[in-house]
């Protein structure tokens, strides 16, 4: 038996794979926060609620329609998509000449409604979904198995994650989206519909937070509480890898997941902290976070 | 006026034992004084922090161990818990001030939910149980387990309380705080130290934030998680916005409306509590962001501000 540490190589193999995925929620869930950032100049306190959705709209969407795993994956994104689409439409759209504070504190509103109604309607113990029978099982490497579905989610979202950054940095779209981030004035005067893209860079943030969330429903519970908690680590993320570079936002996401599963193994009661510690730190050393830029 | 104001609070507050329940109007002070420490920074400072629950929380810890486990009179422990809360404070102040508006606000809410893991994990707080049956003892030969007793002398403290955050903002010292929330730069140009300053006022909140969980400590003779949760350093934010943000006495109306509703709902309505909370937030932040105080004295202002200048 191969020991790295006095650890198994396969129990530290297991808790990387499983560090990665929650990486991969990590990723996905700055990466939409700060798309959002870079457009509304707000934080968005309810991506945690939208990510619980997404989980909850794939648990309905089987429940009520028999829509199974793939379709809610297409599904669940779109309809809370459209939902955060409304909010934004209707409620932080009064906000955008006001200080960004208050974005914050509108969408921690929001959360707690979104929350609360959760909670009324199902309880805090959660509900089960099952892994998709396609991904169900394990691939045998010879030497150690891989359960499919986490190597599916690590796969796929790094490309969900991918394929945003291509859009952003290399397309015609990605670079209306850049300069209106950079001066909205000036880029509206240059004939683009700046308040539809400020909509449907919100939607698209909040639909990478329910497409995370449909991803997360068969390895956690569904449960009305666990965007909350998991909102928290990730501002934890951003704060450490800024919000300035989506490719920062990306990496820092996954590299954190694996540290926090590398905790898991050698220090398990630091394993819930480890993440708030790097930031103490980062602060520290590099106030601006690792891809930041000091404004 | 205002010194009239002050005295009829003062009687009203002296008075309502007699028709009020003693246990929720010491509640209501606990959190008045929480919303008024809390405002105190983001009022009248302009940082806004996501994690006072940590040093309304852990001043509760401190001095529920400290009073049940070590035997320390209920002065003492409450005294350890401001002082530990202060700590803390000057340890989350010096990170969190390294970054500025929403990320300071990010930065204190994890390291506020750091210290919820750090209470869920050690042996002295009772994990999930929390610190229950922490007795209420005696100070200066009276007896803290009437509830009446306990109810003045809570009191007494948030009247000196009230009366230090009333002092702090009108001194020189709360003058420059104010020339920060209104320009930073300006104020660095100044000459001032300006992380010195914010530093101190983090301090100062967070503190008296202490104070205010620890005086909980001996209302309900418990500590628990709830306390270091998330939830309430929402709750605070929420609490100073609805009775208006910089104005001395919203934080106080914010503590009182907040405390009595939830009480009032707590058993009516369950997890739709949260909801209600979520939805005043939604309603200020969209419509009245001064909050009730922050309207009331605009209104006013308006009114005289009529009648003197007719034109306008």
């Amino acid at each position: 038996m191969i020991e790295i540490f006095g650890v198994p190589l396969l129990a530290l193999a297991g808790q990387l794979l499983l560090g990665l995925v929650n990486g991969s929620f990590y990723a996905l869930l700055s990466l939409g926060l700060a798309v959002i950032f870079g457009m509304l100049n707000i934080i968005n306190f309810a991506h945690g609620a939208f990510y619980m959705l997404g989980a909850f709209a794939a648990w309905m969407l089987l429940d009520n329609f028999g829509i199974g795993y793939f379709g809610a994956l297409v599904l669940a994104p779109i309809l809370v998509g459209a939902v955060g689409i409304l909010a934004e439409r209707l409620l932080l759209k009064r906000l955008y000449r006001l200080d960004h504070l208050y974005g914050l504190l509108l969408t921690f509103g929001l959360a707690l409604i979104l929350e609360g109604l959760f909670r009324d309607r199902f309880g805090v113990s959660g509900e089960t979904y099952d892994v998709p029978d396609v991904l169900e099982g394990a691939l045998n490497l010879g030497f150690m198995a891989l359960p499919k579905y986490r190597v599916w989610v690590v796969g796929f979202s790094s490309l969900v994650c991918l394929a945003t950054w291509l859009v952003i940095e290399k397309t015609r779209l990605g670079s209306y989206l850049r300069a209106a981030t950079e001066n909205p004035q000036l880029t509206q005067a240059f004939g683009v519909n700046v308040p539809l893209m400020v909509m449907l860079t919100y939607g698209f943030g909040v639909g990478l937070a329910a497409l995370a969330g449909v991803m997360a429903a068969p390895i956690f519970q569904v449960s009305p509480l666990m965007g909350s908690n998991l909102i928290i680590v990730v501002f934890a993320v951003v704060v450490i890898g800024g919000m300035g570079s989506i490719l920062g936002a990306i990496v820092s996401g996954l590299a954190l997941g694996v540290v926090e599963g590398l905790a898991k193994v050698y220090y398990p009661e630091a394993s819930a902290t480890v993440v708030f510690v790097i930031m103490a730190i980062v602060l520290i050393l590099r106030p601006a976070g690792l891809f930041g830029k000091e404004k | 006026m205002r010194r009239l104001w002050m005295v009829l609070v003062l009687a009203a507050a002296i008075l309502a034992p007699a028709v009020l329940y003693p246990v929720l109007l010491m509640k209501v002070l606990c959190f008045a004084i929480f919303a008024s420490a809390f405002n105190l920074l983001l009022g009248y400072t302009g940082l806004l922090s996501f994690g006072h629950a940590a040093f309304f929380g852990g001043a509760a810890y401190v001095a529920g161990y400290t009073i049940r486990e070590l035997a320390w009179s209920p002065l003492a422990g409450v005294a350890a818990g401001t002082a530990v809360a202060g700590i803390l404070g000057w340890i989350f102040g010096r990170l969190a001030i390294r970054r500025q508006g929403i990320y300071f606000a990010m930065i204190t809410l994890a390291l506020a939910q750091l210290l919820y893991f750090v209470c869920l994990e050690l042996p002295q707080t009772g994990g999930e149980d929390g610190l229950q049956g922490v007795p209420r003892g005696t100070l200066a030969g009276l007896d803290l387990s009437n509830d009446l007793t306990l109810y003045y002398v809570i009191l007494t403290i948030s009247a000196l309380v009230f009366v230090l955050i009333h002092r702090t903002i009108h001194s020189p010292f709360g003058q420059v705080l104010k020339a920060i929330r209104e320009n930073e730069a300006r104020a660095v140009s100044l000459g001032y130290d300006v992380d010195r300053y914010k530093l101190l006022a983090f301090v100062l909140s967070a503190s008296l934030s202490g104070l205010a969980g620890a005086l909980k400590v001996l209302v309900f003779k418990f500590a628990t998680l709830t306390d270091v949760h998330w939830h309430m350093s929402g709750d605070v934010v929420l609490m100073t916005i609805l009775g208006g943000i910089g104005t001395v006495s919203g934080p106080m109306v914010g503590a009182s409306l907040i405390v009595t509703l939830e009480d009032q709902l707590a058993d009516k309505v369950g997890a739709l509590v949260t909801v209600i909370m979520g939805a005043i937030f939604v309603v200020c932040v969209l419509l009245f962001r001064r909050g009730i105080v922050g309207e009331a004295s605009a209104f006013w202002q308006r009114m005289l501000g009529n009648r003197n200048s007719p034109g306008i």
